[in-house]
């Protein structure tokens, strides 16, 4: 213990000395919750809508009226010409054509049903989806208020209603930064620790101060203890911080326990630094170090359902997910913070990421060697 | 002249102590194809400066790194300190110090803070460490710079620290990579003073270099060419048995046939 102790000394000088890594824990996590919250949303606000209006008739200019009021569309331009719309939809600056054909007052009046055509921008599978379906919404109210409007002559029983009312559980406002801000923490506090430990340790190789620890009696565990653990105390500090920008900045609710949150955070950390530093053994460059841990970051944000749900990935890949230890991460900060969920509710994810964080750092210790 | 004198003095210790401290028998170590090490055999002995030659890439620092526990030997039975170089790799280095060729202190850390962390590894006491640190600061001259940080000293200094730092925990043996690569005349016969002096405190010295002059300055001296020791014998009886006046002459005609050096 005595020995661990003076590592730890050791390490706390040489990151509290090194210029640019008191920038980096102050700064990352202030850009990250600043900028990437923000960025990082799936609210749908201002779609480009080409409005080819050919109608001009009352209950077309209703119509109209309905899209121009939605907070979800602007119209970007109008025309007669469905060609000029596919122009413009070809260039990519309208996501959304909607077009009322001439006869569609007549139609409605006449035969009970008019139909409008909607052309979406379907590059983007989701924004698609999400315009279609704000779309429909409004033709549904339209239709509601049309059918109320004009069948509501004295001898006509307008037709029950079953109004469905949606409410919305532990995200009641459906503020996507709430959702992302979580994510983007475990994403924060995965970089901090994985670079940092990872990069620390191959540059005492490169210094050529590891030759000098390996003929020491130091034991391999010690060693990759006290190259864990600042790494560990210091992105458990971004965390905290992190917290706070996203309590003051957007006022995200913390529902769960802030005990629970650091315990799981300390445990998802032994995997991923144990990871970083299990890179670094089998590296001897920190340029080789950023590469490969750069390589398994990526796989693992992508595939751990910060950005995307696991539920709509293959099977295969949610399989492959049960050894990524963000997964396991990006669920409990959900969970705890917004939803307030409790140990119990987590326990699989504990045992989880209590494997992954004994494999790792087992590995990283097993793969040090002081013989080469 | 007082380089003769102190030949002498060290030629007379030499003789009354004959323990072996390091034993080495067919020692072979081989990167793929390329033979590092080719089948070595020596001993040397307690209170003795061994010194070990050769051109660079001729397999001194592969054999120097083996002994220190950081290398693993292909074959060959090896021990250092009477503990087997294998099965005993941790007992050895307590027992031994190590200088590296590239320079082993932290350089973002005070020269305080590297004396405090070495100390601390060996388990030495905190009371014992400012005794040890406060002879050591004395004896370098270095008072003044206890709370520099060493990246600011001159190589020279880095490099008398290094070594004090590498005896703080009283090894018995203490392996010097070309300890005084790069260092200006004055600093290098300082670092020789201080080499004779942990030998008359009956400390081996394993020593590389490719300093001829230094060779000079050993008890004994083996010269390797191409990962094999070519001559192993005192100064004096490799200069009479090549018939050369000085170390230089006796390498040049040993290394005339070798393969891999310069």
């Amino acid at each position: 213990m005595r020995t661990l102790r003076y590592i730890l000394q050791k390490e706390f000088i040489q990151v509290f000395r090194n210029k640019t890594m008191l920038p980096m824990i102050f700064v990352l996590p202030l850009v990250q919750m600043l900028v990437l919250v923000f960025a990082a949303t799936y609210d749908l606000e201002n779609v480009d809508l080409y409005l080819v209006n050919q109608d001009q008739s009352e209950a077309s200019r209703e119509l109209v009226a309905k899209f121009e009021a939605s907070p979800f569309f602007r119209i970007y331009d109008a025309s007669f010409d469905v060609t000029d719309a596919e122009n413009s939809f070809k260039k990519e600056a309208a996501d959304f054509v909607l077009i009322i054909p001439q006869d569609f007052e007549r139609a409605l009046v006449r035969e009970d049903e008019a139909k409008v055509e909607l052309l979406i921008n379907a590059i983007d599978g989701n924004k698609a989806s999400l315009i279609y379906s704000y779309a429909r919404g409004i033709l549904t109210g339209f239709n509601r208020e049309i059918i109320a409007e004009w069948k509501s002559l004295p001898e006509f029983n307008p037709p029950m209603q079953v109004r469905v009312k949606d409410t919305y559980w532990f995200n009641p406002e459906l503020d996507y930064k709430w959702y992302m801000a979580p994510g983007i923490l475990a994403i924060l506090v995965t970089i901090i620790g994985m670079f940092l430990s990872g990069m620390n340790l191959v540059r005492e190789k490169e210094m050529g101060t590891i030759e000098q620890l390996n003929v020491t009696p130091i034991k391999k565990y010690q060693f990759i203890l006290g190259k864990l653990l600042p790494f560990l105390v210091i992105a458990l500090f971004d965390l905290a911080f992190g917290l706070l920008i996203a309590r003051l900045v957007f006022n995200l609710p913390i529902v769960g326990s802030l005990p629970l949150l650091f315990g799981f955070a300390a445990l998802y950390l032994v995997g991923v630094l144990g990871l970083g530093l299990f890179i670094s053994t089998v590296t001897e460059t920190q340029q080789q170090v950023m590469f490969v841990t750069f390589f398994f970051m990526m796989i693992f944000i992508l595939m751990g359902g910060i950005f995307t749900p696991v539920e709509s990935m293959p099977e295969w890949a949610q399989w492959l997910d049960r050894i990524n230890p963000i997964y396991y991460f990006m669920r409990i900060m959900r969970m705890v913070v917004l939803k307030g969920s409790g140990f119990f509710d987590l326990w699989q994810e504990f045992v989880s990421l209590l494997i992954i964080g004994t494999s790792f750092l087992g590995l990283s210790i097993w793969r040090y060697r002081k013989t080469s | 002249m007082k380089i003769e004198s102190i030949n002498t003095k060290v030629g007379d210790a030499v003789t009354s102590a004959r323990e072996k401290v390091i034993e080495v028998r067919n020692l072979v170590k081989k990167f793929g194809s390329f033979v590092a090490n080719d089948h070595l055999n020596f001993e040397v002995y307690r209170g003795e400066i061994f010194g070990f030659l050769g051109a660079n890439g001729a397999g001194k620092t592969t054999a120097m790194r083996i002994l220190c526990g950081l290398s693993s030997p292909t074959s060959g039975e090896l021990s250092v300190g009477g503990f087997d170089v294998y099965r005993q790799a941790e007992q050895i280095k307590r027992n031994i110090g190590y200088m590296s060729q590239k320079f082993s202190l932290y350089e973002d850390m005070t020269v305080a803070e590297n004396i405090r962390f070495y100390a601390g590894i060996y388990g030495i006491s905190v009371k014992q460490r400012k005794e040890k640190e406060r002879v050591l600061l004395q004896k370098l001259q270095l008072e003044d710079a206890r709370d520099k940080l060493i990246a600011s000293l001159p190589l020279g200094w880095k490099q008398k620290l290094a070594f004090s730092v590498a005896l703080l925990h009283d090894p018995k043996i203490i392996f010097l990579d070309e300890p005084t690569g790069g260092v200006d005349p004055i600093t290098r016969r300082q670092f020789w003073d201080f080499i004779y002096e942990a030998a008359a405190e009956g400390k081996t010295i394993f020593v590389t270099t490719h300093y001829m002059d230094e060779a000079e300055y050993c008890d004994r001296v083996s010269i390797m060419v191409d990962g094999r020791i070519a001559a192993l014998d005192t100064p004096e009886k490799l200069k009479q048995q090549f018939l050369s006046e000085d170390m230089n002459g006796v390498f040049l005609k040993l290394a005339r046939g070798a393969q891999n050096g310069e």
